[in-house]
């Protein structure tokens, strides 16, 4: 190869590998862009659908009819801020959905907002044939997104070819004009044994299954998503979400105790003496995730036979003692924490007034109760971080007289579960 | 005030090099690496060491791949009304233990009792417990219980028993008896009444082990009333005991403590403190409160009781055996003179008892300090019934024997012979929870429940009651002594239904009923009536029967109870109090013969070696009239000289439990065959013994150096008088050390208010002693000063009101799941006790009259600027914004640097999985005998609240955050701030004497911040204040009211050498 051609080389060389870098690092920025659907599910899924309306109004398009762009950040940073400043468009909402405050999310910025925003407003339904609305394929949204990662790795790859391509076209020429011009060759080792080669694909392997494994053993038993058969088929949907039975009716632990408490079988006694059947067959059949039919009667009267119910005589089997003859119905245990981890429901529903949908999600869409959240300890302290006492509301926090100044003063706008110590150590562990 | 010198045993004072090693060391064992030496040793460890590796991941991936268990959730069938999952109940109840007596609160989790606490609404106990009543919760859960009734050794049904044992009451033509310990319960003597009503044959006999039968005919001849008087030590300025060890084992110690401990509460604007004077034989927790002590043998305690009576009514000067008995009788006399004064004696003789109650009256104490009117009921026993009743069964003469409560073979002096007669007798029947030594000769065995299990009640005095109910249902197949009573009476009524209708009837309908068992007692209004009585006694009848005393042996034995194992019964078989160190001699898990240094140089224990700093004792033998055992030699400073003392409550039979069981090689001896009759009574002392040396050696678990400081000073004590004189002393004394570092140091020299210490002419004026607190917190350190928003806990821990007594030691250990590592490990310096009492003598060993010993409750002291924290590699240890020292289990690696680093030696490292062994086969660690708390049953008693650790991790002293947990969140509830006294520490709750503190400091109308930083102020120090690590927890200065406190001197310093 002539001397003149090698500048030409190298730099085409050089400006091929800057443009893959570049690429790379296109990549990488695009995904660190606020990912609207991330933020969605982990923050509003619990009180939000994009196409309806939950606890919270349908949010598709909801951008649309706020009185200016600027008034999202408001509403979202501290709701009840703007409420109280007597915005009408505010109130109006507030009153419309019962009076339910939204949890305030200080720590959203305005780019993550409006990732959120976009996610919602190009939300379109899952295409669903047979599965029932409850059990949609989490991951339908996701398909454009993924279209427009496989054109860039693609790219990639093809440019990566064409530089290898290059590189050995480039050392070929060089040993050619070297075999032309005289000078002896270095004898070239193989690919496999290159000691470089060697070492990065030794690093590689070592970051990337580390990584895997890391991934993997914080991973353990942690169920994410746990829907265990349970003995009998009871629908969350059919009993909160339908027949719209408050959560506290069966589940009165949670404002009073650590545990939110399984109702006994008597406590579904007290409605399932009159309701014998399952009447709503028609607007919403049982089905498993399985695709399997439920029959809602047929589970009813599995029910009877916990609660020691005689349905023909409509009386309670007795023994001979008088006492009901019920058998505990052994359910299978779907949120579980490791035992070193205390967790106090009636510290979050009663005194943090946190909605039961903030960790067990559309808990009123779920016919087949699954795992909401991971229950990871990173999920519990990113709450706690973000989330804001009841500060003004409940007389306990006048002790700290310091944040009353700061919130009077303008220094604070808020305190959070972590300024009063809630991410220490043993507020969960002990 | 001087600073005495203190040692916690005779191997720290004098400092022998065996000993410094032992302390240098803070883990006294090499790593357990002793299992692999064959693998160290093999020809290619590094291969094989590989191959482990590669083998242990493989497992472990293999493990850690496997699917997650399935777990049920199962809700109650049909949900109680009244419980909530997760949520304690609590229902007020009674202990009652042979006459024992404590109001108590049951706290129960789903059903289950896991924490006794004191019923505050009583007027005898007042919320006090003691260390056996923490710890009998454990007994509900015992696994040597009998689940079924007996018959001749096998099981049989109730039916069938009933039966059998009616038909043989109804055939029975001789005398039958019913044997019992005290019986407090009246809705029970009702029903032995109507028992015998049905078997007029059947005679009651009341029986204590520990027998008080002595006081009790004292009484009777003194002043007509054959029972026990009630003792108000709170308005007694003068205390005066012989032999009584009221404070731990004596009577009702609860309650006396807790009276006890209003005349020792003195502060710098209220200079009033009771003096106490103690003659005694051993070292009892009593002696080591007393402001004066003084020792003689037990015979000679007749000869004190008459010179102090003489010296109070006539004048006449004493002439005991040592010129300090001489000296203490003539001051406790010219003291008793003033009013106010109380004396008591543990002797059970009638003559001595006589005495006692002419003195109680010549010093005016009936109707004041000693009350005629509200008597107590807490002893009946008579040891002459007893003794007829040993005699008629000797005879052949009895058709029946029914026994409830106590355990003659293992208890009474000639038990052996007893239980050889029992065969002989047609119908004998044990009413006995467990297999005991008495149980096992009874054809029958009809178990009676857990007082946990039980409907009852309690009449501690004559119209003070108290009413028991069950916090859980039986167990097992066991029945209530009573209802087996009414059954073989003919009654078809169960006794639950009978004790109802007992109460309602008494109490006049069911809402006064609903209301008594809500609130556990039902009590005269207002303060408890006090009244005198005319004495009657012959005095001197009484003296002349002392003076005719024969003098013992050369060397006198003390049979005593020790604070946790009481007279036996249950509590041998439980391994809380079987690891409890014993105030005194901090020894755990057996028992041993206590001696003084002196007499036990003679025998043959060295004490600059062997003796002190192994844990191996030389053994001795005591022989008395046929009957050796063969104890190790425990040294304690403070015996006389001449006295050896064993406790009871040891060598029991291997089906007692197996805490209990004892062999040659463990679990002590039984010395109840040393009691000795007068004839009349049994003496707790034995004068015909011979003692010898053996070439034995045996292992006891003492933990008295554990954890030391290496002679730093962490106490302060001073005089009455010098307290009195200048009530800033001890301020005084804290500027001289911490003065110096209240301003910043890098102010001039020459600054004008640059505080000095007031050896370098610095001032301890009034402004600087208020702000040294605050200006030492600031300024003695570089770190920033971190102010707790809200809450700041703090603890305060009275050196004098504390006794030392443990109940905080055994309320901490059921509150906090804490494990019981057995005596091995104790050996090792691995017990997990969270708070410990570590107890100091000074004085000189050689003289047991000149000890003085001070209490000190030793914790977690949350330090804010604690050493512990800044040496964790991963933060495991860390402090939280309200001024706890937090300990995260599942983030420690056990590198074990913070133990290492904590000056005040409180954590404590998992060596071995205490709780979860179990769960592998052939995996328990130990000798057997703490083995019994890895079941299913016995953990049923664990805390849920509360992590149960595993192996591998340090743990200590949470303050109980739990509890606060709990009080902020039920605060949070009601939507109002937390009030002083909502949040309260187990220990806190548990102390009889209410020594313990603890509140939120930053709270300005809280005790703990008045107490700091008024009322208190001048006894307030912190340990190890100097080092800067700002603890939570401050002390209170003991003041004792004594002319001198001993030791502290330079000629002191070669004290060993000199005196021994």
């Amino acid at each position: 190869m002539p001397e003149s051609l090698k500048p030409l080389f190298r730099r085409l060389a050089h400006s091929a590998i800057i443009f893959v870098i570049a690429l790379f690092a296109c990549n990488f920025s695009a995904f660190a862009a606020p990912d609207g659907k991330a933020l969605f599910q982990s923050n509003c899924a619990s009180c939000h659908n994009p196409l309806k309306d939950a606890t919270g109004p349908a949010l598709q398009n909801v951008d649309k009819s706020f009185p200016s762009h600027d008034w999202v950040y408001g509403w979202v940073h501290n709701s009840s801020a703007v409420i109280a400043s007597g915005d009408k468009f505010a109130n109006d909402l507030y009153n419309k959905f019962g009076k339910t405050q939204m949890t305030a999310f200080p720590a959203l910025s305005k780019e993550e907002i409006d990732a959120i925003l976009k996610y919602v407003d190009d939300y379109k339904a899952p295409v669903t044939a047979t599965a029932p609305e409850g059990s949609s394929n989490p991951n339908a949204g996701a398909a454009q997104d993924s279209s427009y990662n496989w054109v860039y790795v693609m790219v990639t790859i093809a440019l990566l070819t064409l530089a290898i391509i290059l590189w050995r076209a480039n050392v070929s020429l060089k040993r050619t004009s070297n075999t032309i011009e005289g000078v002896p060759n270095e004898k070239e080792i193989p690919f496999m044994r290159n000691k470089l080669v060697i070492a990065i694909v030794a690093i590689l392997v070592f970051v990337f299954a580390g990584y895997w494994m890391v991934n993997g053993a914080i991973g353990l038993g942690r169920q994410q998503n746990y829907q265990p058969l349970q003995p009998i088929f009871y629908s969350h949907k059919v009993h909160a979400g339908i027949n719209q039975i408050n959560c506290l009716y069966c589940h009165a632990g949670a404002e009073k105790s650590r545990q939110a408490m399984i109702p006994s079988p008597n406590i579904c006694m007290n409605c399932h003496k009159q309701i014998n059947s399952y009447t709503g067959e028609a607007d919403h059949p049982l089905v498993t995730a399985e695709g399997k039919h439920i029959d809602g009667t047929a589970q009813i009267q599995e029910l009877y036979k916990y609660a020691g119910w005689n349905p023909e005589t409509k009386q309670y089997n007795r023994d001979a003692k008088g006492n009901i003859k019920a058998t505990p119905i052994q359910w299978v245990k779907i949120h579980n924490l490791p035992d070193h981890v205390y967790f106090n429901h009636s510290q979050h529903v009663k005194v943090g007034q946190v909605q039961c949908q903030r960790c067990h999600g559309p808990i009123q869409e779920m016919d087949e109760v699954y795992q909401f959240a991971p229950l990871s300890m990173g999920w519990c302290i990113n709450c706690h971080r973000q989330t804001q006492v009841q500060f003004a509301n409940n007389d306990y926090y006048s002790i700290f007289e310091k944040y009353h100044q700061e919130l009077k003063t303008g220094k604070r706008t808020g305190v959070t579960v972590e300024d009063i110590g809630g991410t220490e150590c043993q507020k969960c562990h002990y | 005030m001087s600073q005495k010198q203190y040692w916690k045993g005779l191997e720290e004072l004098n400092n022998t090099s065996a000993h410094q090693q032992v302390v240098e060391n803070e883990f006294k064992e090499d790593l357990p690496f002793g299992l692999s030496t064959d693998l160290m040793d093999a020809t290619t460890p590094r291969r094989d060491f590989l191959k482990f590796l590669g083998f242990s991941t493989l497992a472990a991936t293999l493990v850690a791949s496997c699917e997650m268990p399935v777990r049920k959730a199962i809700p109650y069938a049909i949900k109680p009304e009244d419980i909530t999952p997760g949520v304690p109940n609590y229902y007020a109840s009674t202990f009652a233990d042979n006459g024992d007596y404590c109001a108590i609160v049951i706290k129960t989790r789903d059903g289950r009792p896991i924490k006794i606490e004191g019923n505050e609404l009583s007027s005898v106990t007042h919320g006090g417990t003691s260390a056996r009543v923490q710890a009998s919760v454990l007994n509900l859960y015992d696994k040597a219980r009998l689940r079924a009734p007996l018959a001749d050794g096998q099981e049989a049904t109730y039916e069938a028993i009933d039966r059998r044992i009616k038909e043989g009451l109804e055939a029975n033509k001789q005398t039958a008896y019913l044997l019992t310990g005290t019986i407090l319960s009246p809705s029970t003597r009702d029903i032995i009444t109507q028992f015998t009503t049905k078997y007029p044959n059947v005679k009651h006999v009341v029986y204590d082990p520990v027998s008080y039968s002595g006081m009790i005919l004292a009484n009777q001849a003194s002043y007509g009333k054959a029972t026990l008087p009630t003792y108000h030590f709170e308005k007694a300025q003068t205390i005066v005991s012989l032999g009584a060890d009221f404070l731990g084992t004596w009577l009702s110690p609860i309650e006396f403590a807790k009276g006890y401990s209003k005349g020792r509460r003195i502060s710098a604007k209220n200079l009033k403190l009771s003096k106490h004077y103690q003659f005694e034989a051993n070292h009892t927790i009593s002696g080591a409160n007393a402001d004066h002590r003084a020792t003689c043998k037990p015979s000679e305690m007749g000869a004190v009781a008459v010179a102090l009576y003489n010296a109070l009514t006539t004048g006449a000067k004493p002439n005991l055996s040592s010129p300090k008995l001489n000296e203490l009788v003539e001051n406790a006399a010219a003291d008793l003179k003033k009013g106010n004064g109380l004396v008591v004696s543990g002797s059970n003789n009638v003559s001595v008892q006589t005495v006692i109650n002419a003195i109680n009256d010549k010093a005016g104490a009936n109707g004041n300090t000693v009350n005629w009117t509200v008597t107590s009921n807490y002893k009946q026993g008579m040891d002459s019934d007893m003794m007829a009743l040993v005699a008629a069964v000797k005879a052949g003469q009895v058709g029946a024997l029914m026994i409830h409560g106590v355990n003659p073979v293992y208890e009474y002096a000639d038990g052996k012979a007893f239980g050889d007669m029992l065969a002989k007798i047609p119908v004998t029947v044990s009413f006995a929870d467990r297999l005991d030594e008495t149980a096992q000769k009874c054809k029958y065995v009809v178990p009676d429940h857990n007082f946990l299990e039980s409907w009852g009640d309690a009449e501690p005095k004559p119209g003070y009651f108290s009413l028991m109910q069950p916090g859980i249902a039986p167990l097992f197949k066991t029945r209530a002594m009573q209802d087996s009573l009414m059954t073989w009476a003919g009654s078809t009524q169960t006794y639950g239904d009978y004790w109802k209708n007992y109460w309602s009837t008494k109490l006049g309908g069911q809402e006064n009923f609903d209301k008594a068992l809500q609130d556990g007692v039902v009590e005269p209004a207002g303060e408890m009536v006090n009244g005198g009585a005319a004495f009657t006694g012959n005095v001197a009848d009484a003296i002349g029967k002392i003076q005719a005393m024969k003098p013992g042996s050369a060397l006198e034995l003390v049979v005593y109870q020790k604070v946790s194992m009481g007279h036996g019964g249950v509590w041998s078989n439980n391994p809380w109090l079987h690891e409890m160190p014993d105030p005194i001699t901090k020894a755990t898990w057996d028992n041993y013969a206590c001696l003084s240094p002196l007499r036990a140089k003679e025998l043959g224990a060295e004490l600059t070696g062997q003796n002190e700093v192994d844990a191996k004792k030389h053994v001795i033998s005591i022989k008395s009239n046929g009957v050796e055992v063969q104890l190790p030699i425990v040294v304690v400073p403070g015996m006389h000289n001449d006295v050896v003392a064993v406790a009871v409550g040891y060598g029991r039979d291997a089906k007692v439990g197996m805490a209990a069981a004892s062999d040659d090689t463990k679990g002590g001896k039984n010395v109840y065959p040393f009691l000795t009759s007068n004839g009349v009574t049994f003496d707790a002392y034995n004068t015909n013994i011979t003692v010898d040396k053996t070439d034995k050696l045996y292992e006891i678990a003492i933990t008295q150096t554990h954890h030391s400081y290496e002679g730093r000073p962490v106490l302060h004590e001073m005089t009455f008088e010098e307290f009195s004189k200048d009530t800033n002393i001890l301020l005084k004394e804290r500027f001289e050390e911490v003065g110096k570092f209240t301003e910043m140091p890098w102010q001039p020299e020459n600054a004008e208010d640059k505080r000095k210490p007031v050896s370098e002419g610095g001032e301890p004026t009034e402004e600087n002693l208020l702000t040294m607190d605050e200006k030492f917190r600031e300024n003695g350190t570089l770190y920033p000063n971190y102010v707790a928003p809200g809450i700041k806990w703090g603890m305060s821990i009275d050196l004098n009101s504390c006794i030392g007594c443990g109940a905080c030691v055994m309320g901490c250990q059921a509150e906090n799941n804490i494990s019981v590592v057995g005596k091995t490990h104790v050996l090792l310096a691995h017990e997990m006790h969270w708070l410990r009492i570590d107890r100091y003598f000074s004085g000189k060993p050689d003289q047991p009259d000149s000890i003085q010993t001070v209490f000190q409750p030793m914790l977690c002291q949350h330090c804010d600027n604690a050493p512990c924290e800044n040496v964790c590699p991963v933060s495991a240890t860390n402090h939280s914004s309200e001024g706890l020292n937090q300990m995260a289990y599942n983030r420690c690696i056990g590198t074990k640097y913070c133990a290492n680093n904590c000056p005040y030696k409180v954590r404590h490292f998992n060596w071995m999985d205490w709780n979860g062994a179990d769960c592998f086969d052939d995996n328990i660690y130990e000798d057997g005998r703490r083995d019994g708390l890895n079941d299913d049953l016995t953990r049923m008693v664990l805390n849920p609240d509360v992590t149960v650790r595993s192996r591998g991790v340090m743990e200590k002293c949470s303050f109980c955050v739990q509890r606060l947990q709990d009080a902020k969140l039920t605060a949070k509830k009601l939507g109002r701030p937390m009030k002083d006294g909502e949040a309260r520490t187990a220990c806190q709750q548990s102390c009889p004497t209410d020594a313990i503190v603890f509140g939120n400091v930053n709270d300005k109308e809280s005790a703990i911040y008045k107490l700091r930083t008024q009322q208190q102020r001048e006894r307030t120090f912190y340990v190890l204040e100097q080092i800067h690590t700002l603890p939570n927890v401050n002390y209170l200065a003991k003041v004792r009211n004594t002319e001198v406190i001993v030791g502290g001197d330079e000629k002191l310093d070669d004290m060993m050498n000199l005196h021994i």
